[in-house]
């Protein structure tokens, strides 16, 4: 298992590689699905409050 | 084709087919990427030459690979949007950038730190790297594009002209390492006869590929969506979608 993560002594370079495109991949994931969010939550308040106003 | 090409083209239903895409997509990069992992960081053997840093491989020639095909679907989605004027396919452009721009700074930045150890440098102006920087400028240039407009069609269609334009760097990349005398090694894989690549390491590097495009499909779906709900926020069937 160390053998595993000393990579052959590359473990710097390899993980770093590792980290950071695991870093960019889950950021992607998470910031649209937030947008998302946020923008069905605007949408709902401004449907409620036009139907409010036609009623 | 044509009536399937409309059919896709109409807001309402690319949201619910996108809606049943995602989730398939979304399970299937997750398998793919797992299994990928698993055979490239511990059932591969190491490499006679480069030792175990050559496993930065299993990342670095997919988000490449990457960075060029969600360059050419962006600008084939661009210039659908233009000459036919569908809106979809603008949004599907839009939601490209953000994510082709990823993948080339990852191919870059993985690149760098597979250099580092192997060429001893972390960059150098060689050709494949300095059309990769390219492409990136390329996608920012877009993203910057999209949002200096605020009319939409008007951006898209600036986006579009950009995008063709733009075009001509990815064969640049793609051969940079034959026509010129690059520290960048050749391709292994995507040559005429056999890769010259064993199967051990073939098998998990496909497997990341294809991870990675359906990731890809996956996000591009969830960010398209995303414009399309700005974008069609006044219409009726979005919002008695959502207030069901």
């Amino acid at each position: 298992m160390a053998e595993f993560f000393h990579m052959g002594g590359y473990a710097f370079y390899v993980w770093s590689a590792y980290g950071i495109v695991a870093l960019v991949m889950v950021a992607n994931v998470l910031m649209p699905l937030r947008k998302r969010r946020i923008l069905m939550d605007n949408l709902k308040r401004r449907v409620r409050a036009k139907r409010r106003q036609a009623a | 084709m044509w009536t399937w090409l409309h059919k896709l083209g109409s807001p309402q239903r690319f949201y619910s087919l996108s809606g049943r895409l995602i989730p398939w997509f979304a399970v299937l990069s997750v398998l793919l990427m797992a299994a990928g992992l698993y055979g490239g960081l511990v059932l591969a053997p190491p490499d006679y030459q480069q030792g175990d840093s050559y496993r930065i491989i299993y990342i670095h020639v997919p988000a490449a690979w990457m960075s060029m095909f969600v360059y050419v679907s962006m600008a084939f989605a661009a210039a659908v949007g233009m000459i036919w004027r569908i809106k979809v396919a603008d949004m599907v452009a839009r939601a490209s950038a953000p994510l082709g721009a990823s993948f080339t700074f990852l191919a870059l930045v993985t690149g760098s730190l597979w250099g580092k150890p192997m060429w001893g440098a972390w960059w150098v102006w060689d050709a494949r790297l300095t059309s990769e920087l390219l492409l990136l400028f390329l996608y920012i240039g877009f993203m910057a594009l999209q949002s200096a407009f605020d009319d939409r069609r008007t951006a898209a269609r600036a986006g579009a002209v950009l995008a063709l334009v733009g075009l001509v760097n990815i064969p640049i990349i793609h051969y940079s390492v034959e026509w010129w005398n690059t520290l960048h090694q050749g391709p292994t894989v995507t040559k005429f006869d056999a890769p010259s690549i064993h199967l051990s390491m073939l098998i998990p590097l496909l497997l990341m590929a294809f991870g990675f495009m359906c990731y890809h499909a996956a996000m591009v779906l969830v960010r398209a969506r995303n414009e399309l709900i700005e974008w069609e926020r006044n219409s009726r069937w979005l919002q008695n979608l959502i207030t069901e």
